[in-house]
């Protein structure tokens, strides 16, 4: 029969996710054996090195670009690899690190406490309860968010990279798990912060059953799970089996919009964005993002590429919606990050647009897109998170009122993160918006010209949105019990300052990532 | 031919305002020193804008002139192009002229003991910034750039109406920049488009590679109308103009003078640069729908200025039936209408300041908009009266002050191809004497009022800001010229294009500008 085939495994060409698991399997092994008043440094440290160490790895990695990890079957003359290294996964990969650096610093930030200040010091005691109230006085602390984040990130790298469903399942999985565990330990607000983590679990669950689902039914159409082999399996395949095509592409897809917050698959969004500690909102609102729409992208461009003209009208409704409802709900928002979440949305329906422009030009459109909007975003919470009043942080709309008379800079930055949400020129996010938009515009016809128009007035009425915060911050007078901006140390000071500079340089200077991204716009399989 | 000059005498223009702003905000100490750097770097700028002036070759102001081009974002086809031809340079000038008028002016708009310094010193970085982004709308040569400037000196300004306004500041800030945004979105869905219909490539955004294109009709006329609303927001045009009596009314006097007087110019500058120019047959097609808004809004910011009872709507309401006047001489495509539209873009700038400004200087004294709670000031403060008086007379184009020669050019120059509107246009000159004479009527004549015993006329300061606008008046009143002979060539230029795919007889469009 089969003789055994040794996998070809190019070590170089994955070190950057060997760097990251491991240094989550190193993280692990600090939890249990090194003391608790130094724990909080030496992970967020060992956390922070790894990213950096991993990025390095990814810029190694570019010269070992090729399918790995696996064999060409010589009999059947089938590509059997399990990870695809190409240019929007090594893109991909080194943004998520970069961006993982400067959400990792946000959650490291530790106010004068022992532990991170956002982190419950007992995630799994009940809220209120005896035992919360002892293991506050006993100092004990989470520093277990760094390792749990790490594994995030790895499955995030994954998520873009892999070549197959099945190993697409399993980044889904190692990025989701953590993601839930940490979206319920914020320190205050805790019921709330556990009512968002089981909602987004229970809904991430759904969303991970729908996709193993359509798994399932692709690989009973193509007889394999492989990208490759499903693409080959569409243009050679019967119409008649299109019963188990339609609802397969439909269902993996619907698994891949959840992690986008794409509408009808956005209820867990707001949610989670409120109740998770806010540098974890941050996080997944800038990283999840863009490893999903890297897995969107490998989905729609190599393996379900030939049978697009099933699934497209899907998307473009899926684009359609995302965008409206997004922009329209943020308008009756009242609470900061809520409004920042359907923020989110809009802006997961802006990037949808470049998917469907297919062409190298929308490959590297969204890539874009997912870089400009993680830096901006990242800061932004960074920001909400330390505009506090009263010890907890001040995410009622009102409570902004007058920030920009008390903390001139702090407004002034927030305001600038806003304008480039809106997709204000002279910042990223107009550029962002510009090469989707003229992808979808230069290859999508008369569709791709409506859903630019449709995405125009979109952010127009987002526009709306952002600028009513700023008229809270600088032209409403401020209350009696003013908010205060709570000083952050130096590592969120950092990584709101480098948030907001990638923000103005790609703004005013964007050739260089465009070059890059352009160059990474290629697929392998 | 051009003179290839190294200096790159624009993007100078550009950097001083942008440096000086940055040095007034955070400039330590009291807020009088700052103002003091503010409107030196306002001088200065405009000294280098003269010395720049002296390098364009007037006798081929037809030709972008001064110009710099520089890659810079290739993969999208834009490139760093700047260059003025005739119309632009001279609108470059107004811009630089007006600001550190403007900035005299608003010397007290901000009051240093209530708001703290750093408030008045972020007003005056704000006009700073404000007159970069000016220098960089009107000279930019490649689309995307201008696209860029004329989306982001909305946030300047939107800052200066919402941050120092009157009472419904926030209600009008939030209009003009929704109005502004949503126009400038609908451009931008045009400027994408246009490029893709354009020869692409590194610098496919650039006026000359864009210039003469051949699109399917359908597609050059959606083209032209999503530049072309942009501009009529922008401008204002009837029926999108109800941001701009707001705007003008709750902002000081400075920002409606910049507002109105130089930023409004841009929507009629873009009609004459980027629809006449790019989308001539278009253009062409759009007349006659254009032409009713022009004489509608000459009609109706008339009607309606006569009813206001705020000086500053009323001012606002004058500019939107003169804009009415200059598209109609943009769209008439006769050389003299054309030009007159340019000159009126000229003499409309400084008409407005006078008006605004001197109107501030009223209400700085009296603390009231409203033209019923004046009158009999000419007793009271004679000469600021005067100078009022003077900048009416100009606004309702007397003859020997600048107003007259560009509305006198307009109405000839589109009575040969549009010769209803231009009789219909016409009586907007009577309307204007209405709501000129009777606003200095109800607010100058009649008895000395009372208890306004320690009421001051012009301080020195103020002098230095009315004797310029009056002595433009004059000047271009009786050599127009001075300005026309640098306007001409660039309009007859941009006309050529419109009058190649029109049949406008040639008879009809040469005629003679003297």
């Amino acid at each position: 029969m089969t003789t055994f085939q040794v996998a070809n495994i190019d070590y170089i060409a994955i070190l950057p996710l060997l760097i990251v698991f491991g240094t989550a399997v190193i993280g692990v092994l600090v939890e249990a054996f090194v003391g608790r008043e130094r724990r909080h440094t030496i992970q967020a440290t060992l956390a922070v090195a790894g990213l950096l160490a991993a990025f390095v790895a990814v810029i190694v990695a570019t010269g070992h670009m090729g399918l790995t990890l696996g064999h060409v079957d010589t009999a059947t003359d089938r590509h059997l690899f399990a990870l695809s290294i190409d240019g929007p996964a090594l893109f991909m990969q080194g943004a998520l690190l970069l961006l993982s650096v400067l959400g990792v610093l946000t959650m490291a930030e530790r106010l004068g406490g022992t532990g991170s200040d956002t982190f419950t010091p007992s995630g799994a005691s009940t809220p209120g309860s005896q035992i919360e109230a002892v293991s506050a006085r006993a100092g004990l602390i989470t520093s277990e968010v760094f390792p749990l984040a790490m594994i995030s990130v790895g499955g995030m790298m994954l998520f873009p990279t892999v070549n197959d469903l099945i190993g697409m399942f399993v980044a889904l999985e190692v990025l989701s798990l953590p993601l839930y565990v940490l979206t319920g330990l914020a320190r205050r607000r805790r019921l709330l912060s556990q009512e968002a983590s089981l909602k987004y679990f229970l809904l991430g669950a759904f969303s991970s059953a729908f996709f193993l689902f359509g798994t399932a039914l692709l690989y009973g159409y193509a007889g394999s799970v492989y990208f490759r082999d499903l693409s080959q399996a569409v243009s050679a395949g019967p119409i008649s089996m299109n019963g188990l095509l339609v609802p397969g592409a439909f269902l993996v897809f619907v698994g891949l919009f959840f992690k986008i917050g794409a509408v009808p698959f956005h209820a867990w969004t707001p949610d989670a964005y409120q109740g998770a500690p806010t540098p974890v909102t941050g996080f997944m609102a800038a990283c999840t993002k863009a490893a999903a729409f890297g897995a969107i992208l490998r989905l729609a461009y190599t393996g379900l590429d030939t049978a697009r003209w099933e699934w497209t009208n899907g998307l473009i409704v899926v684009a359609i919606l995302t965008m409206v409802v997004g922009s329209v709900l943020a308008v009756t928002q009242t609470d900061m990050k809520r409004l920042l979440a359907y923020s989110a949305i809009s802006h997961a329906g802006f990037i949808l647009v470049g998917v469907i422009a297919f062409d190298q030009k929308g490959i590297s459109s969204v890539l874009f897109y997912t870089v400009a909007y993680g830096f901006s975003t990242i800061a932004a919470f960074a920001i909400v998170g330390l505009v506090r009043q009263g010890g907890s942080e001040a995410t009622h709309l009102s409570q902004w009122a007058g920030l920009g008379r008390n903390h001139p800079l702090v407004a002034g930055t927030f305001a600038f993160l806003l304008l480039a949400f809106a997709g204000i020129p002279l910042t990223s996010g107009f550029v962002a918006k510009y090469v989707v938009f003229s992808a979808a515009i230069g290859t999508g016809g008369a569709t791709g010209t409506g859903l630019v128009i449709i995405g125009i007035v979109c952010s127009a009425i987002t526009v709306f949105v952002y600028l009513r915060i700023i008229v809270l911050m600088y032209f409403s007078d401020a209350p009696d019990d003013t908010v205060a901006f709570v000083t952050p140390s130096a590592v969120t000071t950092f990584s709101i300052a480098i948030g907001t500079m990638v923000t103005l340089a790609l703004g005013v200077l964007p050739a260089a990532l465009l070059d890059l991204a352009d160059r990474s716009s290629v697929f392998i399989r | 031919m051009t003179d290839m000059s190294t200096v790159p005498w624009l993007t100078i223009l550009g950097v001083i305002p942008l440096v000086g702003a940055f040095v007034v905000a955070f400039l330590p100490g009291s807020a009088e020193n700052a103002k003091r750097v503010a409107v030196a770097t306002s001088i200065l700028t405009l000294v280098v804008g003269i010395v720049a002036a002296t390098r364009f070759d007037t006798s081929s102001a037809a030709q972008f002139q001064l110009g710099e081009q520089k890659s810079w974002i290739p993969q999208l086809g834009v490139s760093y192009a700047l260059g003025v031809d005739g119309i632009a340079l001279v609108l470059i000038l107004m811009s630089l002229v007006l600001t550190p008028i403007c900035m005299l002016a608003a010397w007290h708009d901000v009051s240093e003991s209530e708001s703290g310094a750093q408030r008045v010193k972020t007003y005056f970085a704000l006009l700073l910034v404000l007159e970069t982004f000016m220098v960089g709308v009107f000279a930019a040569t490649d689309v995307f750039l201008f696209y860029v400037f004329f989306e982001a000196m909305l946030i300047p300004v939107y800052f200066l109406i919402g941050n120092y306004g009157g009472p419904r500041r926030q209600y009008a800030a939030m209009k003009f920049l929704l109005f502004g945004l949503t126009g400038g979105l609908i451009m931008l869905v045009a400027v994408i488009a246009l490029y893709l219909q354009g020869p692409g490539g590194a610098d496919g955004f650039m006026m000359d590679k864009l210039t003469g294109l051949q699109f399917d009709p359908t597609t050059g006329r959606l083209l032209f109308v999503g530049f072309f609303l942009a501009f009529a927001i922008k401008a204002p045009m009837v029926p999108f103009h109800t941001w701009l009596p707001d705007a003008a009314t709750e902002s000081t006097p400075a920002t409606a003078t910049l507002l109105v007087g130089v930023l409004d110019k841009v929507g009629t500058f873009g009609m004459i640069r980027f629809c006449l120019q790019l989308f001539p047959e278009a253009s062409a097609w759009a007349t006659p729908v254009v032409i009713v808004l022009a004489v509608l809004a000459v009609l109706y910011g008339a009607l309606l200025a006569i009813g206001q009872t705020d000086m500053m709507r009323l001012i606002a309401y004058t500019s939107v039936s003169h804009f009415g006047f200059i598209v109609l001489g943009i769209f008439a495509f006769t050389n003299i209408g054309g030009a007159g539209a340019s000159l009126y873009m000229l003499n409309h700038g400084f008409s407005t300041a006078a008006l605004f400004l001197f109107a501030g200087m009223f209400i700085y004294r009296r603390g009231s908009k409203r033209i019923p709670d004046y009158g009999g000031w000419q007793k009271v403060t004679p000469v600021l009266a005067g100078v009022f008086l003077a900048a009416g007379m100009s606004t309702l184009a007397l003859p020997g002050l600048s107003n007259f020669v560009s509305e006198f050019l307009v109405l000839v120059g589109a009575f040969p191809t549009q010769p209803a509107a231009a009789v219909i246009g016409a009586s907007g000159i009577i309307f204007a004497a209405l709501y000129i004479l009777l606003m200095y009527k109800r607010m100058a004549t009649g008895p000395r009022p009372e208890g306004l015993s320690g009421v001051r006329d012009l301080s020195v300061r103020e002098k230095v800001v009315a004797a310029p606008l009056v002595a433009f008046f004059l000047i271009i009143g009786f050599f127009p010229n001075l300005a026309l002979d640098v306007i001409n060539p660039a309009v007859d230029t941009s006309l050529s294009h419109v009058q190649s795919t029109v049949a406008v007889t040639p008879a009809l469009a040469e005629g003679s500008t003297k």
